[in-house]
């Protein structure tokens, strides 16, 4: 009989990686237990639109299966769909990638930010990254052998990485500026001044800069400012973006990076051997989205405009001071003033009033003393939520 | 200030009772001038009037509803709006139009019965002078009225927490 050499001893071998063991698992996992076993919660918590993908998306995904399109793709993608998010990026921030060499379909941001960390990171490198940001940046850095460097942002700063902040942490390890504008969870949008001073801090110290710009269309009354359109950073720039957030489709799974061919090139050697290719009924939707989704991403940025102002006025009516998010769909506003940590209070306020938000902790050291609730909801659903914070809060202050 | 008023009344549109206090809050607009909006866009019918869309077949309520194809002689300095102000001016008359293509007036009409609908085409509508010709469709099935899918609505079924 085979015995497996630890056994022999009793101590069983540890089945995971170091590598996985250095990431910490989610801290949000007892919260969702928790709100999965209540009922009649309202939930701001969710990170994705209310809306249902346009009807005509969906008919244009039904109409590839009748037709038969059940295979895999390019590894690079629908030539088409290439083709036309070239012309897209073109006219919409009027820097140019070529279909078959500089962009490449991937299953979402997700993915996208998986395989340029892979492709550009070696062991020990640094990547700067805002704090705080997103969930998944800090572990696909660690995952890519990489070490994250957080850099902390304040609503002072409009939640904006400050040049001097990054360039004050740069060492000679240091390999990327890992960004993601408009954020989540603040909702800031960097200002085009901001952004260039950050890209000449890259141009000096010659980072590369992966941007994350899948909020780039929920923007209010302000431009979102590409990074590889500004001068000079085409080259050091890898372009993450998406159709989940605009188009309303999140479950498909589609989404695009454009780089400099080299690194795209690396970045479609890992694609092709762990992903293959975009879902093609995914891909076919896309085509339709970029073809002829402009009304319905003006018709949904009109209505989070309005529960964006909604929201905001509340927050700060209750006295719980919010920064003014110019994008994406998510505030952030301070719940300081309360004297309990963002993860106490959103586990008060689920209990008692079941309301459900996201601790600010969540996404990282200076997260902390905040709270982000998603607008992407019913007005109803937030003058509900917001009245019972409001209950929730004036009961604290007691 | 014209694009803010006007989403004033798209969201009043999409929900007649969003009180002034709420659209005050989703447009920015100050409260003061949300209710000046309204106040005066009743007083110049800019707002016809505040209704409520309801699924009477739910609650077995019957009405039948027609679409009746009008054919008519257009007449001299008036044209079509003599004949059809004779037609709009009948309660029975709920909605009507007039449409380019093989007939000129679309009328939506509505009874408790179709002997009833029948009888009103027959008597009122079709011996009016200059009329043509009519052609009665009475409606078999409603799916979507005014925007709103009436059965099997799409429903959002997102996971409560999503970072």
């Amino acid at each position: 009989m085979f015995v497996h050499p630890s056994s022999k001893s009793g101590v069983s071998r540890k089945r995971t990686s170091e590598r996985v063991n250095r990431i910490s698992p989610s801290g949000i996992r007892k919260f969702f237990d928790l709100i999965s076993s209540m009922d009649g919660v309202i939930s701001l918590g969710v990170g994705e639109p209310d809306f249902v993908t346009p009807w005509h998306i969906r008919e244009a995904a039904i109409y590839s299966l009748e037709k038969g399109y059940t295979m895999y793709t390019s590894n690079l993608g629908l030539p088409e769909l290439r083709q036309e998010l070239s012309h897209y990026l073109t006219r919409r921030y009027q820097v140019t990638y070529k279909p078959d060499s500089e962009l490449l379909v991937t299953t979402g941001v997700s993915e996208g930010l998986d395989l340029a960390l892979r492709a550009i990171v070696d062991p020990g490198d640094e990547v700067i990254i805002p704090d705080p940001c997103y969930v998944a940046y800090s572990p696909c850095i660690v995952l890519a052998g990489g070490v994250p460097v957080p850099v902390s942002t304040t609503s002072d700063d409009g939640f904006c990485l400050q040049a001097g902040a990054v360039e004050a942490k740069i060492t000679g390890r240091t390999r990327a500026i890992l960004l993601g504008y408009p954020a989540n969870p603040t909702g800031a949008v960097m200002p085009r001044e901001e952004l260039a001073r950050l890209a000449d801090v890259a141009r000096d110290h010659d980072l590369l800069v992966i941007s994350d710009e899948i909020y780039d269309r929920l923007v209010y009354g302000v431009e979102h400012t590409c990074v590889a359109s500004l001068p000079g950073m085409k080259e050091r720039t890898v372009l993450l973006s998406g159709f989940s957030k605009a188009y309303a489709m999140t479950g498909w799974r589609v989404g695009y990076a454009a780089a400099p061919q080299p690194i795209l090139a690396a970045m479609t050697k890992i694609h092709q051997y762990t992903m293959l290719c975009s879902p093609i009924m995914a891909q076919k939707a896309a085509l339709e989205a970029l073809r002829a989704g402009e009304a319905d991403v003006s018709a949904m940025l009109y209505d989070y405009n309005q529960r964006r102002q909604l929201m905001v006025k509340g927050f700060n009516n209750i006295g719980l001071t919010c920064f003014e998010p110019k994008g994406a769909f998510y505030a952030f506003p301070s719940i300081r003033s309360t004297g309990m940590t963002s993860e106490v209070f959103a586990e008060t306020l689920l209990t008692e009033e079941k309301v459900a938000v996201v601790p600010g902790s969540v996404f990282g050291k200076s997260g902390e003393g905040h709270i982000r609730c998603c607008y992407a909801t019913s007005t109803k659903d937030i003058e509900e939520a917001l009245n019972k914070i409001a209950r929730f809060v004036s009961h604290r202050r007691e | 200030m014209k694009e803010k008023e006007k989403e004033v009344f798209r969201i009043l549109e999409k929900d007649a009772r969003t009180k002034p206090e709420q659209i005050a809050g989703m447009t920015g607009l100050p409260l003061a001038q949300v209710e000046k909006t309204i106040k005066k866009a009743e007083q110049e019918r800019v707002i016809l009037k505040y209704k409520t869309l309801i699924n009477w077949e739910k609650l077995g309520e019957e009405t039948v509803w027609a679409l009746i194809e009008v054919r008519v002689s257009p007449q001299r300095d008036v044209g079509f709006d003599a004949v059809a102000e004779r037609i709009y001016r009948f309660p029975q008359v709920r909605s009507m139009y007039l449409v380019s293509g093989t007939y000129d007036l679309s009328v939506v009409v509505t009874g408790k019965t179709m002997q009833e609908v029948a009888g009103f085409v027959a008597q009122k509508l079709a011996p009016l002078e200059s009329i043509q010709g009519t052609v009665t469709h009475f409606l078999l099935k409603r799916y979507k009225e005014d925007g709103e899918i009436l059965e099997g609505e799409e429903q959002t079924r997102r996971q409560p927490l999503i970072l």
